[in-house]
Order: C-alpha cells, then structure tokens, then sequence
C-alpha cells in the first residue's frame, strides 16, 4: 500500500446552501503525510468541507484531488478516505472486533483477524474485541472509531472532532495519543476542530477559517505570532489590538504614532497598506514595570494603571487601563523576578519590537474573539508560545 | 442530598418513621393488585377451566365431567390436523407479505417522510377507527365476483372467464395481511426511527454500498421491530377466524374456525378445549425459538 502519499488539493471549492455560501471559493492544499488543522468557530464552513472530501455532501462548484484523481462525484464508498466521525457513529449491533474490520470485510481483504488485532494494539485496546461500543468509556470508544478508520489505510484520514465529547484531561491524553498514532502511521490526517489549542498541539498546519473562506494557513507558530487577519490574532490565541497612524518609515522599521507614543514595528510584520493600522501584541509580550521603577525602554511603551489583576498560579492576568481609555490585557510569567502589582498603580508596558505586528485598521476589531463556552483552553493560550 | 443526614441526626428518634417505613416497602404490592386481581380472573381462572375442560368426557345433553380423558387431544388432531397445519401455513405467508410491505413503508416513513411523517402515521394507524369486521366485510366486497379488481384480473386473463377471487385461499391471506398490517408497520417503524442516520454514512464511508450498508447496518438494528411485527402479525393470523368466515370457503377452515363450531355449534367443549390447548402451545414453542434465533436480546 504505501505508496508516497499523495498530497490533497481542494480547488476553488464550493458548497451553497440555498443562496448561502457555507464554504466559498476555498483553495487549498494538505501535502501528504501531515497533520492538518482545519480551524474556525462553529459555522464556518470546515465541517461541510470534511464532509465534501468524504463524500457526504456535493460540492456546488470546484474538484477535490488526491494526487492527480479528482475524486470529487466518486461516492463515498469509493473513495480512498475515512472518516473519525464526531460522535464516533460505531455500529452498536456490532462488538469492537466487527466494527473495527467492518471496512476491511466490505473490501475483502484476507488476514482481517491479524490487522484487527494489530490495529487494536496500536489505539492500547487489546482484548477489547469482543465488547459492544455501549459497554465502554467515551475515550475509549474514540479509539475504536478511530482503529476503525485507520485499518484502512486511507490516503486521508479525516477527524470530525473527534475529541469534542470528552472531558478536559481526556481530551489533552487524546490530543497526544492522537499525534503520536499519526506519525507511526504516517498517513495524511485532516482534523477539524473550533478548538484552538487543539489545532495548535497537534497539526503541523493549520487553515483557520471563517465564514466559509480560509483566513490564514500557516504553522501554529507562525499563525500565532504573525496573524494577518484581526479574525487570526483574536481566535488564536488573545490580542492587543490599538489603533496606529503610520508616520515614516526607518529603514526596516515602520514607524506608528499610537495616541502620542512612538511605536516601531518591523515592516515585515506589517499586513496594512495605508496610514490607518491596527497595532498588535500579545499579551504575554507585553512587559509591566512599575512606573516609579526605571523604565529603561524609549520606544514601544505605554503607560496605564492596572484595573485588575489576577493571580493563576504560573501567571498573572493583568488588564491595564491606557492613557487613553483602551484595556489592554497583559500576562506575566511568576519568575520571582517580580512582585505583584496592586490594582491602581500606575504602570510602563513595554514591548520588543518584533513582537508587534500591523493589521489593516479596516477591519472589525471584535471579529474572532471568542465569547466563550471553552473558557478552559483561554489562559493556558498566553503562556505556550 | 448532604443535606439529609444532617437532617436526620436532627430529628428526634420516633415510631412514625420505621411505620412509614414499612407501608412503603408494601406499597408497589398494593398497586400490583388491581392488575393481579384482573390477571386471575381473566387469565389463570379461563385457563385452567381450559385446560379441564380439554380432559373432559361427556355429550351436550348430559353435560361433561372431568376424566383425564387425555384422547381429546388425540382425536382432536386426528381430526382437524389439516385445518391446523393450513392456519399456520397461512398465517405464516400473512406475515411475510405483511413484512414486505410494511418494510419499505415503515422505512419512508422514518427516513423519508419529512413534515408528512405523523400524517403518515395517523394514516398507517386510521383503519382501527372502523371494526374488524367491517373492514374485512369490506374487503369482502372489493374481492365479489363482480367488483373491479376481478374484472379486471379477468380481462388481463389473469383470472379465467370462471374465475374468481372470493372463497378461495388468495382471498383469506389478503384480508389476513390487510387486517395485521398495522401491527406490522407500527413496531417497524418504531425500531427504524431509532437508527442514527450517521450510522448508514459511517458505513457508506467504510465502503459499503447503500446496499450492504442497509444489510449490515439498518437490517440488523432494525431487528426489534421485524421480531415484535412478526409476532404481533403471526401470533392473531394463526387464531383467525374471521377472514375465512367471510372471504373463504370451508376448503381454506382455519384451526380458528374449527374450535368456534366446535364449541359454539356443536357444543363439543372438550375437543374445541384442546385445540386451544394445542394452538397455544405450539405457538409458544415457535414463539420461543423465533426469538432465541433472531437474538433480539443481544441487541442495544
């Protein structure tokens, strides 16, 4: 079977849901043999798009290649892809053993004993064989739907998230469980989740999308420090975003004036044409010193007082109160280094200036904030990178 | 819940609640007897005057007593073994015909039914509104020897010039599937709707054809519905009486229609006793080893 693996391309692809665009226009391409995310809020086209690759729902307009082979009106039983589905959908007639061969019968392959007992090894469900799905756990049942869909081999293998029934500990055993499957199979995985950290622990690349087009591909490093959309910067992740007017330009640097305080940000990291920019930082890079302390910076620092702090154990929250009436949200790392600011004192944030980046100021600031029912995966955000 | 031991620590030691206490533990007792009373003297009282009149001897005019005269039973199916034979036989092709019809029914209401689906089942459910009898009066009068559908047959040729429908075991295993269709499709439908449709997706994923996804898949869930129709359509055509009554002959007698005579006509209680006995028994045995072969008990 493993021939190289081929890479899946989806082009200009499209699906209309009466006269609305669930995913509209998408041009992407998933090499083969990585761990894709596919990222976005709840609405925004990736479950139709994993849908349409496995064949369950047409596409309105465009093709979907795996290699060469458009294999977009094949039915999805003939289609070299599998599919995690979100709540698992086992065969609950059928005991672990028989759902996890279920492909491999309908195909014919010889030896289904032997790769059902391999594979059951792999997901560490030896001996689970002959127990029907409802007499196991949910993280369980995710590894049998997981095994089902793997013994196949597909050329994709396609995850609906898969890991959005589970609890919270769980789902950060899976999360790993899940890469580490990934690359000792070595197959293509496409994963869809709303689940920022999710995407970002695992996938190799993510594709965050919204409102059925993508907003940005890139790794989860890359998406995460140099976000080219508002929609970016907010769902991945937290933001400081301000309102800038570009002034000159210094060599590499673009120079911002933001309400009187000279900023400088790296030209590279700018995505904005024109005077108007949007300002952003996150808010781990964000460095607070007391204002009577000596504030060693000269540019890239505002002043504010603190409004609020929150201690969270390995950091502090702290939203702080600009000069000009903006919140801004500020994390700090409890080295020791430093003590706890009280709310009400006045502050200096500063920051280096290839951590700021430029967004295009017409967009709406608000776009991609999460408002939030994962407040579990929201402070753990600042601290990773 | 915390709260209530805190609460009974609290509350002073005292008779009242090991009283309460004990009228509790009898209480599901109290609310079995009306059901218990009525099984006892609707079930186990008949069924045991059943089974004694089954062994009695006697004649109509000097009345019957009790012999264990366990000959009844063999004089009985000596007799009308063949009637017994032909009311499983047609009670049997009653029941698949209902099954093949009930199946893709069931299965459109279900799936496919959209906003229809209670006008659908209000219409599946809509013959019980009239009796059993005017209904198959009325099927009586559709299959007459000059109603349309033997017109008709016989001017395709599908019927001879002579030919006819009424009387004849075509007729008989019509009415039967017409009358337990309901009974089919209801349970059907019930066990289908159940089915997550993501489960046939799931197996059109892991290639299989919508066809081998509906046997491996919807066919196998499907099972408690196509055991309880099957039963609720067998277990009352095998008794039946009725269908022959009216859209049969004596050739197509049905073991229903024998115990009826037998007691009502000819007063021979002991022999109608043990063809009921017998008719029972053996549907019980099917019964039993129906469903021990379907494995309905396995499933979820």
């Amino acid at each position: 079977m493993p021939e190289a693996l081929q890479d899946l391309r989806l082009v200009r692809l499209t699906k209309r849901f009466g006269t609305v665009a669930a995913v509209d226009d998408i041009e992407l391409t998933i090499p083969g043999g990585s761990f894709f995310a596919l990222l976005g809020p709840s609405g925004c086209g990736k479950t139709t798009t994993l849908r349409m690759v496995a064949g369950l729902e047409e596409p309105t307009a465009g093709a979907i290649l795996i290699g060469e082979q458009d294999i977009s009106r094949h039915k999805p039983y003939k289609r070299p892809v599998n599919t995690v589905f979100q709540n698992y959908a086992l065969f609950p007639h059928l005991d672990v053993f028989e759902n996890v061969a279920f492909g491999l019968r309908r195909r014919g392959v010889r030896n289904v004993k032997q790769q059902v007992d391999e594979m059951l090894e792999l997901v560490e469900l030896s001996g689970y064989g002959p127990r029907k799905p409802g007499q196991l756990s949910g993280g369980q049942q995710q590894r049998v739907a997981l095994a089902r869909a793997l013994i196949n081999r597909p050329q994709v293998l396609l995850l609906d998230e898969p890991l959005g029934a589970l609890d919270l500990k769980l789902r950060r055993q899976m999360q790993l469980e899940l890469k580490r499957i990934q690359v000792e199979v070595g197959l293509t995985f496409v994963h869809v989740t709303h689940d920022q950290e999710e995407a970002m622990t695992m996938a190799d690349s993510i594709a965050v999308m919204n409102a059925g087009h993508i907003e940005q591909l890139g790794s989860p490093t890359d998406l995460y420090d140099n976000p080219s959309t508002v929609f970016v910067a907010n769902f991945l992740g937290q933001s400081n975003l301000v309102r800038a007017a570009v002034t000159g330009v210094d060599g590499d640097n673009l120079l911002l004036n933001v309400h009187g305080n000279r900023v400088v940000v790296p030209r590279a990291r700018s995505r904005a044409e024109g005077t108007e920019v949007l300002l952003g930082v996150r808010p781990e890079k964000l460095h607070l010193t007391p204002v009577s302390g000596d504030a060693t910076a000269t540019a890239n620092t505002f002043t504010g007082t603190v409004v609020d702090t929150s201690f969270i154990g390995v950091s502090t929250q702290y939203v702080v109160r600009t000069a000009w009436g903006q919140e801004v949200t500020a994390f700090a790392q409890n080295d020791g280094k430093s003590a706890l600011v009280p709310p009400g004192d006045e502050v200096v944030l500063s920051w280096h200036a290839e951590h700021g980046f430029c967004l295009d100021a017409s967009e709406d600031v608000t776009a991609g904030v999460v408002i939030d029912d994962e407040a579990d995966v929201r402070p753990t955000a600042g601290a990773r990178s | 819940m915390t709260t209530v031991p805190t609460a009974r620590t609290a509350t002073p030691v005292s008779p009242a609640p090991a009283v309460r206490r004990r009228r509790g533990r009898f209480l599901p007792y109290w609310l079995l007897l009306p059901g218990l009373a009525w099984l006892i003297v609707f079930f186990v009282v008949p069924m045991v005057t059943l089974l004694t009149t089954s062994l009695q001897t006697g004649d109509p005019f000097n009345g019957y007593s009790l012999t264990w005269h366990w000959a009844n039973y063999s004089d009985a199916l000596r007799a009308y073994h063949s009637q017994l034979i032909r009311s499983f036989e047609y009670a049997a092709i009653a029941t698949v015909a209902a099954l093949i019809i009930a199946y893709p029914l069931a299965y459109a209401i279900a799936f496919k039914a959209g906003r229809w689906k209670n006008v659908l089942l209000v219409l599946v459910v809509a013959p019980f509104f009239t009796s059993f009898l005017v209904r198959t009066l009325a099927w009586e009068t559709i299959l007459s020897d000059n109603g349309f559908v033997v017109r008709m047959l016989r001017d395709v040729g599908l019927l001879g010039a002579e030919g006819r429908l009424l009387a004849t075991p075509i007729a008989v295993v019509c009415g039967l599937t017409y009358n337990f269709l309901p009974f089919m499709t209801l349970p059907l439908y019930a066990s289908l709707e159940k089915i997550d449709p993501r489960l046939v997706q799931a197996a059109n994923d892991l290639y299989a054809n919508p066809f081998t996804a509906f046997w491996k898949v919807t066919w196998p869930m499907s099972m408690p519905g196509v055991v309880g129709g099957t039963l609720l359509t067998f277990i009352p055509a095998a008794g039946d009486f009725v269908n022959v009554q009216f859209l049969g002959a004596p050739q197509q007698q049905m073991i229903g229609n024998v115990i009826q005579s037998r007691f009502l006509v000819a007063s021979d209680y002991p022999v109608a006793s043990s063809l009921s006995v017998v008719l029972m028994f053996i549907i019980l045995v099917l019964v039993v080893v129906y469903i021990r072969r379907a494995g309905t008990e396995e499933l979820v």
